[in-house]
């Protein structure tokens, strides 16, 4: 069609072309952005329409409480605040021990809102920050995937990442945790670090340390960052892919991100005594070490810089090795190593199983099964391989960053499933860059065949496979007037070009890179029928992926967990027993009484009853939880003293067994058990284990029986059915008939999953004793409890 | 302790009995005490008979001063047969006095009758009297399934300054399950009703204390403070927020809590838990919601149609004696229903206390968020009520919602009557400015006319003129006067009222030197006398009429920049 004397006109007209296509393009997928924001902000607000836009789950109150006080009392009051409500005696500094990212974001919300004369409660603002931030997050993941792999990979990825169940499970309306802020802080300073990368500016190197000091401000997991970060730059110098942007990009990073992070008060000086955190230090040494070294190579003669090695290494080896003998004597002089225990039962999976079973009590810090790795990544699972190989074809510094990216997060993901968060996004990118470079190649393929198709049907093709790759569909339109005999010259240029602007210092490379591409391009032609039926397979994979996010937010994931719902042939049952107790103890409790419960249920009944509880799930102290853990497990008399001691007014247990309800404290009962044993002995677990095990028909031990855990679970538990059948271990229990002698029950909701007793007062302690004397609690309880007296910290 | 004083009291007082203050006889007394739930309703209906010499119009109710601070609502309307304790349309003015020469204990409400009653006339009318607290759980503390026996003190004679000849009284029980009760002369139960009397001939003031003692199983439902947040907004709307803080009011509860006992006896008539509470919102009643602090709560059923909207709500968990709970429902009106325009005025009108079905309310705050911008605010209510003022910032206001704030303590349910809320009294005034600039401009018209006079000298014209602006002035004054009783009658207008009157007052004066002006010069027309000596004589005149003049502008611009 083109006049072969318009090769020397067609420039001028080509570039603008080119523009016009850039601006269409650009457009475009800022409109695709936009939409990506709202798909991933709507998704999440499942919860809020099945249900209400409520707080869900456990720390997400605490963050919500924190939050109040914030909002009330201004800033300063908020970095001192010394939170006597919970763990009593002992109170908290809340302060200095929480990550204040997540906390200070939403308060500043409400503040900007509020200014603005929008009165959105603290709550509202609360309950929808993790969908809005989720938004952010996926458009930081296109701007992560843009650098590596260009606009289309980018988009892809994000629309990937707006609806990923993994995320979907932390970031739902009213999951107000941490974790939902923490993700886009990750996306985003992993993106600045490619982008100075990239550009060697120092601009973006700066910004970069302060994304990273968000990041810790956030969330512990930026950990994650600080070593990911170092293994890379050393990845890059080992495969001599050193350069002066490495340099930019990582050392302003670890000074001012060092500083920075030394400024939030829950790290402070643990960003440089901490052995997280001396990898990045290590490093830091090696790249200026290797920086002095190129300096040298350069100003110094072959000869004279073979002689210089020899001895520096010499002088080297030696200093090096008198330094790390210091670090490893200093590292060693601490029981941890210098690493805390999430942290090295990250290094070594056992590890928590065998000393610390309070972090190996929490579900989320188990390794995940492998169904689970299906619900929460699904068909990016299979993309992931796809989406490594595409990453070396040709492996820039970026994309070597994702690989590692996603081989370190894999590995983690694998020890704690809670990390699964930390491999979504990982995931998200390298299956992107698969499906978009999978989508280039079988769109070109389909093009290179079909030459002389008309244009429609083919740009139709490419709108309906997807449309995160119209990016691509748009070059294959915009090039279709040309002629087809131009076309590949014409490809070739605009490669370069596109090389060019993502690579500028790359330009040497790029030409070479790109002749490579194109010749590839002519050799990776497929079948006509082949390319059209894998783009079907992919838009069928793609369909599948979006079916099982919505399925996952829908159902999966909107559960606000304090409040449970169940279907049956009558309709709807709502199990709100939760909020029945919280806000029995609030309303008809005195305020200053202390609640003893299981350090589940701390941070809900501060926040929600409003009373003081002595454990919650911030489980910084063993003993105190031990403590707790020891009063469940001891006999009535024992566990009234320690609570006594403890100045404990109720205590509230969770029971599901009428409702079958399986998270509730029976079945957590071994974990307080193993707990309480680890800090006061004369607890031993195989004492509530027959035949190793564990169980609570008629066949349960005596200890088992006789235990507050037991007695205060199933009190009148017979008098429901006449049989005190347990619809959670699917068993009648052993013991049925029994009085309470030093508890009474002052409250139980409706459908029995909370119950709450109270210490009777001190004079009933000498007609308890007779009565029981009367009752067969046997000699060994009576011998615990002669036990449990020394032993008890609180005398 | 309680009953010996108020046996006590009674004593006292009827010792104290002095004879009978006026020439008033209660001819006949007829009491009933209504204790079917824990409000106590009294309604009386007394026949007053005119024995003195002069005619009289006011009548006085006696309670004793442990009544009266329960007292919670007093009204007195027309005898009608069948009126159980209906709020009546008309009812009658209602003081608290203090007459002299009284026994101490007692508190005085004197009732103004319609019309004075002449002598030896009589008038039959009705008392209802709600009382709240009156009840006193007896023993104070229950277990959990047992029922609910509570107290009740009373005179079995009319307290009453006035001499009664013929009296008697019945107390309605919830129950037939009568624990104890007071036996005087000719007492008479049938089955949950307790009959005393009659009683003749009583002299005033004469008293005998009764005690009744009885199973009260209804709940003791009592709002210890209620919040009520009325948001009109111009966008077709009216929101209304109430926040309740709940307790029972009954026996305290003690000993062991139960799940089974209250689960198993659901239907039985047992103990006297707050399971549920019924509010009647008013019809066409939309976006309904019932939480609390800490989120939704899913137990409650809306029924309704187009005529009523019913709405049952369930506590987080039921409420025994001495429990708490607080939570808050809302719901949105349509606009059309509660707010009416009269006069250039927009009213809202609206019912002042809670939906809710038989409860007692401690202290209630009523605030009435207005639009933006609304001015000139006033408050007509059936009865007395603190006031204050504040503002609210809301959804993107810049300058902030005005907010009436009404307090009222001690409700029952007969205090839920419409309240009016008055938004713009300025239209009055403008009003009133507007028709005092047009008879400032007829006044112009007779100055141009006698200007006219002394040029041409037609003296004919000059009379049609004043003729038609006399004409223009009266049906001006005319217009003038709703407006001004208006003014007068509305609250908010007082401080500009003053101003305003002196501004009509002084129009007048100017309009009547003008007249006599006019008049003097027309004469000296007539007369044919010269113009010098016309001059002169107006000229005093014409001093006077400028100083008005520029008095009456002084106002008028005052009240403009109101």
């Amino acid at each position: 069609m083109a006049a072969p004397e318009a090769s020397t006109a067609a420039v001028p007209t080509l570039y603008t072309n080119n523009t016009l296509r850039n601006a269409f393009g650009g457009v475009l997928s800022f409109f695709i952005l936009l939409l990506i924001g709202v798909l991933a902000f709507s998704i999440r607000l499942f919860s809020v329409i099945k249900y209400e836009s409520v707080i869900h789950e456990f720390d997400p109150y605490f963050n919500y409480r924190v939050t109040q006080f914030l909002t009330k009392k201004g800033i300063y009051e908020f970095w001192n605040w010394f939170d006597d409500r919970t763990w009593y005696p002992l109170g908290r500094v809340i302060g200095g021990t929480v990550y204040p990212g997540l906390t200070l974001t939403a308060g500043t919300i409400w503040w900007l809102l509020n200014s603005l004369n929008i009165p959105l409660s603290v709550e509202t603002v609360c309950v929808f920050t993790a969908p809005i931030f989720s938004a952010f997050a996926s458009w930081a993941t296109y701007l992560l995937t843009k650098e590596v792999k260009g606009a289309g990979a980018g988009l892809t990825s994000a629309v990937l990442l707006a609806m990923v169940p993994s995320y979907i499970s932390r970031s739902v309306a009213g999951s107000y945790d941490n974790e939902a802020v923490a993700i886009f802080a990750l996306i985003f300073t992993f993106y600045l670090y490619l982008k100075t990368l990239n550009t060697g500016s120092l601009f973006y190197a700066t910004l970069n340390s302060l994304a990273y000091f968000y990041m810790v401000c956030s969330w512990g997991g930026y950990t994650f960052i600080i070593n990911l970060i170092p293994m890379h730059v050393l990845l890059c110098i080992v495969t001599g892919r050193y350069s002066s942007r490495l340099y930019i990009a990582y050392a302003p990073l670890v000074v001012l991100g060092t500083l920075l992070a030394a400024l939030v008060p829950v790290v402070g000086f643990n960003a440089v005594m901490t052995s997280e955190h001396f990898a990045s230090f290590l490093v830091f040494i090696i790249i200026h070490v290797v920086a002095f070294v190129y300096y040298i190579k350069g100003i110094l003669s072959p000869k004279m810089f073979k002689v210089a090695v020899t001895l520096v290494v010499t002088v080297g080896l030696a200093v090096c090795c008198a330094v790390i003998a210091v670090l490893i004597a200093l590292v060693a002089s601490s029981p941890t190593k210098g690493w805390s225990g999430r942290s090295l039962s990250l290094l070594d999976p056992t590890y928590a199983s065998k000393y610390i079973p309070i972090i190996a009590s929490v579900s989320e810090h188990q390794p995940p099964t492998w169904p689970s790795y299906f619900m929460d990544i699904n068909v990016l699972a299979f993309l992931v391989p796809a989406g490594i190989i595409a990453c070396f074809l040709p492996l820039s510094d970026a994309s070597s960053f994702v690989v590692l990216y996603i081989a370190t997060s894999v590995y983690f993901s694998g020890v704690m499933v809670r990390l699964m968060l930390v491999l979504a996004p990982a995931a998200c990118i390298t299956s992107g860059i698969a499906l978009s470079e999978a989508f280039d190649v079988l769109t070109g393929s389909i093009k290179f065949q079909l030459p002389g198709v008309t244009s429609n049907a083919e740009v139709d093709a490419g709108e309906t496979s997807s449309d995160t790759s119209e990016a691509q569909t748009d070059e294959v339109k915009a090039e279709k007037p040309d002629d087809t005999s131009k076309n590949r010259p014409l490809k070739k240029s605009k490669k370069k070009e596109r090389e060019l602007a993502e690579n500028p210092p790359a330009k040497a490379t790029a030409k070479a890179k790109a002749k490579a591409k194109a010749e590839k391009k002519r050799l990776l032609a497929l079948p006509l029928e082949a390319s059209v039926i894998s783009l079907l397979l992919l838009v069928v994979l793609g369909a599948f992926y979006v079916v099982h996010s919505v399925w996952a937010a829908a159902e999966a994931y909107s559960a606000p967990s304090i409040v449970l719902t169940t279907r049956s042939h009558d309709g709807l049952h709502v199990f709100d027993d939760f909020r029945e107790a919280y806000a029995w103890l609030s309303h008809n409790t005195d305020v200053n009484d202390k609640v003893a419960s299981w350090w589940d249920y701390g941070y809900q009944t501060t926040a929600m009853a409003n009373r003081t509880v002595i454990v919650d799930n911030n489980t910084w102290n063993n003993t105190h939880i031990a403590t707790v853990g020891t009063a469940m497990s001891s006999p009535e008399r024992a566990a009234w003293e320690i609570f006594h001691s403890l100045d404990v007014k109720y205590v509230l247990v969770v029971f599901g067994g009428l409702i079958g309800y399986p998270s509730d404290d029976i079945n957590k009962f071994l974990w307080m058990v193993r707990i309480g044993g680890g800090v006061f002995p004369h607890i031993k677990e195989p004492d509530y284990l027959r035949d190793g095990q564990y169980r609570i028909d008629s066949q349960a031990t005596p200890t088992m029986l006789n235990c507050l855990m037991y007695k205060l679970s199933y009190y009148r538990f017979v008098e429901t059915d006449g049989k005190a059948y347990d619809r959670v271990r699917r068993t009648e229990i052993g013991k049925k008939y029994f009085k309470l002698t030093h508890f009474e029950e002052v409250f139980t909701t409706h459908h029995w999953m909370v119950r709450i007793y109270k210490l009777k007062p001190l004079k009933n302690r000498i007609r308890g004793k007779a009565k029981k004397s009367k009752l067969k609690t046997s000699s060994t309880s009576s011998s615990k409890r002669s036990g449990t007296k020394k032993k008890n910290p609180w005398q | 302790m309680g009953i010996s004083r108020f046996v006590l009291l009674v004593f006292t007082i009827s010792m104290l009995a002095s004879p009978a203050l006026s020439d008033l006889v209660l001819s006949k007394v007829d009491r009933r005490i209504y204790l079917t739930s824990h409000i106590v309703r009294i309604s009386s209906t007394l026949e007053v008979e005119n024995a003195g010499p002069e005619t009289v119009s006011k009548v006085l109710l006696a309670f004793p001063d442990l009544q009266a601070q329960n007292l919670a609502y007093l009204m007195a309307s027309p005898h009608e047969a069948k009126a159980k304790f209906k709020v009546s349309v008309v009812s009658f003015p209602i003081d608290v006095v203090k007459p002299e020469d009284m026994p101490p204990g007692v508190t005085f409400y004197s009732v103004s009758l319609p019309q004075g009653l002449t002598v030896g006339a009589s008038f039959t009318f009705d008392v209802l009297a709600v009382f709240t607290h009156a009840l006193r759980p007896m023993p104070e503390q229950i277990g959990q399934a047992d029922i609910q026996l509570v107290l009740y003190q009373d005179s079995a004679y009319y307290l009453s300054p006035y001499v009664v000849k013929v009296q008697s009284l019945s107390l309605k029980l919830p129950d037939s399950r009568i624990e104890s009760y007071t036996t005087l002369e000719s007492t008479k139960v049938q089955g949950s009703e307790i009959k005393y009397g009659p009683y003749e001939n009583l002299p005033a003031f004469s008293s005998s204390p009764i005690t009744v003692h009885f199973q009260n199983n209804l709940p003791f439902t009592i709002a210890q403070e209620l919040v009520r947040e009325i948001e009109i907004s111009h966008w077709g709307n009216v929101l209304v927020t109430e926040h309740y803080k709940l307790i029972h009011g009954g026996a305290q509860s003690k000993g062991e809590f139960s799940r089974l006992e209250p689960q198993a006896r659901e239907n039985v008539q047992g103990p006297s838990a707050v399971r549920y509470l019924v509010a009647h919102l008013p019809p066409r009643a939309h976006s309904v919601y019932y939480r609390d602090a800490i989120g939704n709560i899913s137990t409650s059923h809306l029924r309704g149609d187009s005529k009523k909207a019913e709405l049952l709500i369930e506590p987080r968990y039921p409420m025994f004696g001495g429990w708490r709970t607080a939570f808050t429902i809302g719901y949105g009106l349509p606009l059309q229903d509660c707010l009416y325009e009269s006069e250039g005025r927009r009213f809202l009108n609206i019912t002042f206390s809670s939906p809710v079905i038989e409860l007692v309310i401690d202290t209630l705050i009523v605030k009435v968020v207005l639009p933006e911008g609304s001015s000139d605010i006033s408050v007509a209510a059936p009865f007395f009520m603190k006031q204050c003022q504040e503002t609210k910032i809301s959804h993107l206001d810049i300058v902030g919602r005005p907010v009436v704030v009404l307090e009222k303590t001690n409700l029952v349910p007969e205090h839920n009557q419409y309240f009016q809320q008055w938004e713009e009294v300025r239209v009055a005034i403008q009003h009133v400015h507007n028709i005092i600039c047009q008879c400032l401009a007829t006044h112009d018209k007779l100055e141009a006319s006698l200007r006219d006079l002394s040029r041409t000298g037609e003296v004919q014209a000059c009379k049609a003129a004043r003729k038609s602006t006399d004409g223009l002035l009266k049906e001006l004054s005319k217009e003038l006067k709703p407006l001004m009783t208006f003014l007068q009658s509305s609250p908010s207008a007082v401080q500009v009222l003053s101003k305003v009157e002196e501004l009509v007052a002084k129009e007048r004066e100017l309009l009547e030197k003008l007249m006599a002006k006019h008049s003097t010069a027309v004469e000296a027309y007539d007369k044919k006398s010269g113009a010098r000596d016309i001059e002169s004589r107006i000229a005093l005149q014409q001093q006077k009429i400028t100083a008005l003049r520029q008095e009456v502008d002084d106002l008028l611009e005052f009240i403009d920049e109101i």
